[in-house]
């Protein structure tokens, strides 16, 4: 079946012109048709686009062209601004906004032929951990309907479990890549901080969003992160610095990789959770790598340093939203004032106003040292620890997620319970780093994750222990019931 | 530490976030339960430490020529807009 196919395996067939593109994009386009109504996994469809997209890219193909995603279909989270095309970002507030341009990401994999399919539902803004917050509706886990995909990619995630699209784009600002891809059994990566460009990907917390990939396996993150990857001018925080070539290093064997244990997250672990743990650690010492306890003191207060920062950064970030030039704007506003606030009343749901009235709070004044200030230093401990782990080991391993995926409806009443479930990922989003999460086993017969993180710019190394780690389990070829 | 009704009206007016009265109980409970949260950050020790500005060490705010690069899309980004007239934004009357 063609949605069975890896990325690489995709792309040889349509070299070898056995399909077309336009073929290709078909059969996912009818695939979305009849599977995505179940999932609420898209919020735009683009099939009249898709098709002039392949039909290009066939010409391309005809012409002798081989590049790696020429022509292979995809899913951009609805966070990426896209030329013509609706950006939402899950919210009502941008419901009727169409992107005057293309985020630096959507150019570049366009560029290299790729096919978008639509646009991926969402968390609102991309706050939340459970796709429940999108004005468009939850989106529902392919494994089980009645439970959550995880967010805030819960969209992209759902869709490439479903097999609607070989891989798609997301955001990870504290977890989000990495926690919707343990709950669906796929692969996630978030890149460096800096490492691939946020121009034209709608702002929610400017020093910890980054963009990432989602997709089957390792092999096929490494292809999609080669190209979206790499200084962008158009971002002032775009490092200078050259992408290596992630495919080349995927095989190297691992023996000396030394991977630290992160104690702070073995330690109290579920039973469950535990023994895959373990049992991922087994699969890792029999391909030679040496693993030892690693402990990082202040990393528990990971959360509430976070939610303190994120939401600082995200009542910035939503000011831009007032009813004025584009978005959302209320009806009959009385003066300029009633116009801004029942604009973003009315526009922005409960957890997006949250997180704005958060924010506000621990910068006002009076507040500020308390909070803000007192927050980015625990963040600068945080980094320091994980500098220091990174002299004695080269990754360290965790699980992605406390729990496997929860019932919808089940945590929406308490914020503070759904901020936990990100305990596990929001520590590399702190310190920038780069980490990604592999399928890894299954509880109560829903899938789970193992997370990796490694030091700035290791993602060659992280990619390499994943691929490695695919090579040997199948954990990441299982296919969701009703999903073949 | 618990926020008062007070205390969340003035911060939904500093955010200009129109909150219904009736939804006010339930935003004062939710922000003083994140609050409260994040008060454990109190603990931690950081006396010596300066707060993070980049989570990269040693990134600087890059710099370009003042030359003019971009061309006008002034009519493009103004396609989004929700009231337009001579090329303007309209919003209710400011100055009386």
């Amino acid at each position: 079946m063609l949605h069975t196919r890896s990325i690489g395996e995709l792309a040889e067939t349509l070299r070898r012109r056995e399909i077309s593109s336009v073929e290709l994009t078909r059969h996912y386009l009818e695939r979305i048709e009849s599977l995505d109504p179940a999932l609420n996994a898209l919020i735009t469809k683009t099939a009249e686009q898709a098709l002039l997209q392949a039909a290009a890219a066939d010409r391309r193909l005809a012409g002798g062209e081989t590049a790696p995603l020429l022509g292979i279909p995809l899913i951009h989270k609805d966070i990426f601004c896209t030329d013509g095309v609706r950006t939402s970002c899950g919210s009502r507030m941008l419901d009727n906004f169409v992107a005057p341009y293309d985020a630096t990401v959507v150019a570049r994999l366009k560029a290299a032929g790729a096919v978008m399919l639509g646009k991926a539902n969402m968390d609102e803004f991309a706050m939340g951990s459970s796709n429940e917050t999108s004005h468009y509706g939850a989106v529902n886990n392919p494994w089980d309907h009645g439970k959550v995909p995880g967010g805030s990619s819960g969209g992209s995630a759902a869709a490439v479990a479903a097999r609607l699209a070989p891989f798609a784009t997301g955001t990870d600002t504290g977890g989000s890549i990495r926690q919707p891809a343990a709950l669906t059994g796929v692969t996630g990566v978030k890149p460096t901080y800096g490492r691939v460009s946020r121009y034209g990907m709608i702002a929610f917390a400017s020093s910890l969003d980054q963009a990432g990939v989602i997709a089957r396996s390792a092999a096929d993150a490494a292809i999609v992160l080669q190209l979206m990857s790499g200084f962008d001018a158009k971002d002032s925080t775009s490092v200078d610095m050259p992408v290596p070539d992630y495919a080349a290093a995927l095989g190297a064997p691992l023996q000396g990789l030394r991977i630290g244990v992160l104690k702070e997250f073995a330690d109290g672990l579920e039973a469950r959770n535990g023994a895959l743990l373990g049992a991922a650690l087994k699969v890792y010492r029999s391909l030679g790598a040496e693993t030892l306890d690693v402990s990082l003191p202040s990393l528990p207060l990971s959360v509430p340093t976070y939610y303190v920062v994120a939401p600082a950064e995200c009542s910035s970030n939503l000011s831009r939203f007032d009813g004025v030039r584009f978005g959302y704007r209320c009806k009959d506003a009385k003066n300029l004032q009633d116009l801004y606030e029942r604009s973003r009343g009315e526009g922005f749901g409960a957890e997006v106003k949250r997180r704005i009235m958060t924010g506000t709070y621990v910068l006002s004044a009076g507040y500020f040292d308390a909070y803000y200030l007192k927050a980015q230093k625990v963040r600068q401990l945080i980094t320091d620890e994980f500098r220091a782990a990174f002299e004695r080991v080269d990754l360290l391993i965790g699980p992605t997620t406390p729990t496997p995926a929860f019932a919808i409806g089940a945590k929406i009443d308490d914020p503070v319970t759904m901020y936990l479930n990100d305990i596990y990922t929001i520590g590399a989003n702190l310190a920038g780093l780069p980490a990604l999460s592999v399928p890894c086993g299954f509880i109560d017969d829903l899938p789970m994750g193992v997370q990796l993180i490694g030091p700035h710019f290791s993602e060659s190394r992280l990619l390499n222990a994943a691929h490695r780690f695919q090579l040997a389990t199948d954990w990441h070829q299982r296919v969701p019931p009703g999903y073949e | 530490m618990s926020l008062t009704r007070q205390d969340v009206e003035k911060i939904a007016h500093l955010a200009r976030l129109a909150i219904a009265d009736r939804e006010m109980p339930v935003y004062v409970h939710s922000l003083s339960r994140i609050v409260e949260f994040v008060d454990q950050l109190s603990r931690a020790d950081t006396g010596r430490v300066t707060p993070m500005a980049h989570p990269l060490a040693g990134q600087t705010q890059r710099l370009r020529l003042d030359q003019v690069t971009e061309t006008d899309h002034h009519d493009k980004y103004q396609e989004n807009a929700p009231a337009v007239q001579a090329g303007l934004y309209i919003v209710p009357r400011v100055i009386e």
